[in-house]
């Protein structure tokens, strides 16, 4: 029962020589390979020619202003006096209000779509989401300073009136014992413009947090249901504690959109270079409505100015970025959700 | 007695099994003690263990459910018109919006708490908590669409505000004379160009990204990332300063469209890089393996793999553009005629029309900037369709009409294949004819 194999050695004369493991790279792969790589170097010629020319032309302001650029809060180019205090506190501002009014509408969103809706409106609720990210953000200013602004100043005169012994929802010059004193002191506020941006940055937080939510292992929720959880039982338990890394990330992409916010802030911030931490107050700045507003009128020296500040804007930006994506990469949920 | 004790346990949904049914393990030195004959006695399972329990529903509301709800949300409403409408001089709609609600989450509660335990209340009101944040986003984009169609309306129904531009229309002229054509006409060349600038760079660069795993690969992803934190303003700020104040060409749509590039290009290669990540490597792999060199993997197996994503991301990427308003404002210039030449003279934009027209007190203007938004809108939107109709699906899997001209492809393949199998029978290898006799 034994089989007979054919003996190898007799049919080939000569020994097989060893190949090498690189396989030999024709023509067209030759080509690819050029094209791709010089795309690449494009792009990243164009981005670090971006970036260099943003220092250098921004060296020019920050080396004649020194430290002094990070205190002053007024922005008087001609007579030497200049600085971003007053800028970057207000656009810090404008963009933790928006993450603090955002976050709790993203994350209950999110939980929403991926735990609570019906499949049936699981789809329709992110297709709008999304819509909600693409809709332009001249769109939102427009929408905020004629329809949101009248509206939240009501808001705003209510917190004031109870809360105003907390510092930062004080407003100087507001009496509200007195029903026939002007609304305008609340208007165009700090605390309006970070609610409008909050609408933009909102569906960029959520949709981060929804990626993450929807890769929370079946077994784990699962388990959890079996043990008698409730749902909001398996949320607090599986659910946050496995998507905490995107929360933290969504936030924190959100938080990087706000800071950079131009035209919706430039709508409806009436421009003031003050230090205040009244958010109700009417009046405020932010580095980018400033460059917005003043780029026509500055020439040279206040050009690089206007660099140098949006040199730390973009600085503070890119910190918060890369933290972003160090706590999303981090996370249990991992790199694939990148957004 | 003990039917009963059992049936108790079964409707609590309990299923452990009751202690006479313990064997021991055979060869334990306590089973040689008791049972010395071989066989083990089995004490008979009582007989009306199962009791017929009505099958319960797992998802959907119940009756009970929409009745609580229904009532908490009657009682809601007539309380809060009670408090802003009678007691109290408060006024606001958000207020009592807010009041409202509360006054449902509070009603609601107490209505679960009468019938079902503390975990099931909490469950009960955090689930309408997260409803309504989602009802509040729907309700804010609802509100942004339709606020901007219905201030834009006036002009929007009108012909000319589609092929009149401003050049001779008076600031006091009715919404009659005058409209945005140019700035439709500018959002598009400013937009397209972009496209022609973007969409090859930055699909290449992203294949770049996936094909070379190397440093200076990292290296590039790492700066297009960080470029993704620039703010459009400043994009927009170096075009202006580079562009026109150094090199000292005017305000273009050129210019425009180069700093509105900027902003694009890392969110394009972004997006396509973790599309194009997702592509499986099995798949990657299966084309090396038939021989195929990497421009031909990469060409015919891996982009049309990620076509739909990439189609996704880079129609989302344009729809971004589309709308920026801040870099425009500070390279286009503006203008109140039509210009089509991109390289010449200010060309203008939708968003920057919007943006410009609305701060005029004239409510003729006012009207013209309100369409301009709502058409730049009208435009995202379809864009925004587009992508969703286009793209949507996983990586991997066909449209249907890709599916069938695959197939069709395949079939043809085949039938290429068999016609070339028969025509090349006899012209078979001289010295395998004998091999069919040695067989048999």
């Amino acid at each position: 029962m034994t089989t007979t194999l054919p003996r190898v050695t007799d049919v080939g004369a000569s020994e097989p020589k060893q190949r090498g493991l690189e396989s030999k790279r024709g023509f067209g792969d030759r080509v690819f390979d050029k094209m791709t790589s010089i795309s690449g170097l494009i792009v990243l010629a164009m981005m670090l020619a971006v970036g260099l020319f943003l220092a250098i032309e921004a060296n020019q302001a920050l080396v004649k202003a020194g430290w002094s650029f990070f205190s002053t809060a007024e922005w008087e180019t001609g007579r030497n006096h200049f600085g971003v205090s007053a800028i970057l506190l207000g656009t810090v501002l404008v963009a933790v209000v928006a993450v603090v009014v955002a976050v709790p509408i993203a994350l209950g969103t999110a939980l929403f779509i991926t735990e609570v809706a019906p499949t049936w409106l699981r789809s329709t609720l992110i297709a709008l989401v999304d819509l909600m990210a693409a809709v332009p953000s001249v769109v939102y200013g427009l929408w905020g300073l004629f329809l949101l602004e009248g509206q939240l100043i009501s808001i705003a005169r209510w917190i004031n009136t109870w809360f105003g012994w907390i510092p930062i929802f004080k407003v100087n010059g507001a009496d509200p014992n007195d029903p026939l004193s002007s609304q305008t002191v609340y208007s165009a506020s700090v605390f309006i413009a970070g609610i409008v941006v909050a609408m933009m940055v909102m569906p960029i937080a959520c949709v981060v947090m929804r990626q993450v939510f929807s890769q929370v292992p079946v077994g784990e929720r699962e388990g959890a249901y079996a043990l008698g959880s409730t749902r909001w039982g398996m949320i607090r338990v599986v659910a946050l504690p496995f998507a905490r890394g995107g929360i933290i990330g969504g936030t924190m992409l959100g938080l990087g959109r706000a800071l950079g916010e131009t035209i919706a802030v430039a709508l409806i911030l009436s421009p003031r270079n003050l230090i205040t931490l009244h958010i109700l107050e009417a009046g405020g700045n932010t580095v980018s409505s400033l460059i917005a507003t003043r780029y026509s009128e500055e020439q040279g020296f206040g050009l690089s100015a206007l660099f140098a500040a949006g040199l730390v804007l973009f600085g503070v930006t890119l910190f918060i970025n890369f933290t972003a994506s160090w706590f999303i990469s981090r996370s249990r949920s991992g790199a694939s959700s990148e957004a | 007695m003990t039917s009963t004790l059992f049936s108790d346990r079964l409707t609590m949904g309990l299923t452990a099994p009751p202690n006479e049914m313990v064997i021991d393990p055979a060869g334990s030195p306590t089973t040689h003690e008791h049972s010395a004959p071989a066989a083990t006695m089995l004490p008979g399972r009582p007989a009306p263990l199962v009791v017929p329990q009505p099958r319960r529903a797992i998802r959907g509301l119940s009756r009970n459910d929409v009745l609580m709800l229904g009532g908490a949300a009657v009682s809601s409403l007539s309380t809060t018109a009670l408090i802003f409408g009678r007691l109290t001089p408060l006024d606001g709609q958000f207020g009592a919006l807010v009041v409202g609600f509360l006054i449902f989450v509070a009603t609601y509660g107490v209505l679960v708490s009468l019938t079902e335990n503390r975990p099931t209340v909490v469950d009960r009101v955090t689930t309408v908590f997260l409803a309504g944040a989602a009802l509040i986003a729907i309700a804010a984009l609802f509100s942004v669409v339709a606020y901007t169609l219905w201030r834009g309306h006036d002009a929007l129904w009108r012909p000319n505000t589609y092929t009149k531009d401003l050049s001779e229309t008076g600031p006091q002229d009715g919404l009659d004379k005058g409209g945005i054509s140019h700035a439709v006409v500018g959002t598009l060349i400013i937009a397209g160009l972009s496209v022609l600038i973007t969409v090859p760079l930055g699909v290449a660069c992203a294949v770049y990204l996936n094909e070379k795993r190397t440093r200076a690969a990292g290296f590039v992803r790492t700066v297009v990332t960080a470029m993704t934190a620039l703010p459009s303003i400043v994009a927009g700020l170096l075009i202006f300063a580079t562009w026109i104040v150094i090199l000292g060409f005017q305000r273009s749509g050129l210019a425009a469209s180069i700093a509105v590039s900027i902003v694009m290009l890392p969110i394009i290669i972004r997006a396509s890089d973790v599309v194009l990540r997702l592509v499986p490597g099995n798949m990657r792999e299966a084309a090396a393996a038939l021989g195929a060199p990497q421009w031909r993997t990469v060409w015919h197996v891996v982009l049309p793999t990620a076509r739909s994503g990439l189609m996704t991301s880079v129609i989302l990427g344009v729809a971004r553009g589309v709308g920026e308003t801040a870099p425009i404002l500070l390279t286009a210039g503006f203008t109140a005629s039509m210009n089509v030449n991109p390289f010449k003279d200010p060309m203008v934009t939708l968003p920057l029309v919007a943006f410009k027209l609305v701060g005029s007190p004239l409510p003729a203007q006012k009207a013209r900037g309100f369409a301009a938004a709502a058409v730049l809108m009208v435009l995202v939107l379809l864009l925004f369709m587009l992508a969703r109709a286009l793209g949507g699906r996983p990586v991997g899997q066909l449209s249907k009409r890709h599916a069938r001209r695959a197939a069709a492809r395949s079939i043809q393949d085949l039938n290429r294949m068999q016609a070339r199998h028969n025509s090349a029978e006899p012209r078979t290898i001289p010295g395998d004819g004998a091999e069919p006799s040695g067989v048999t």
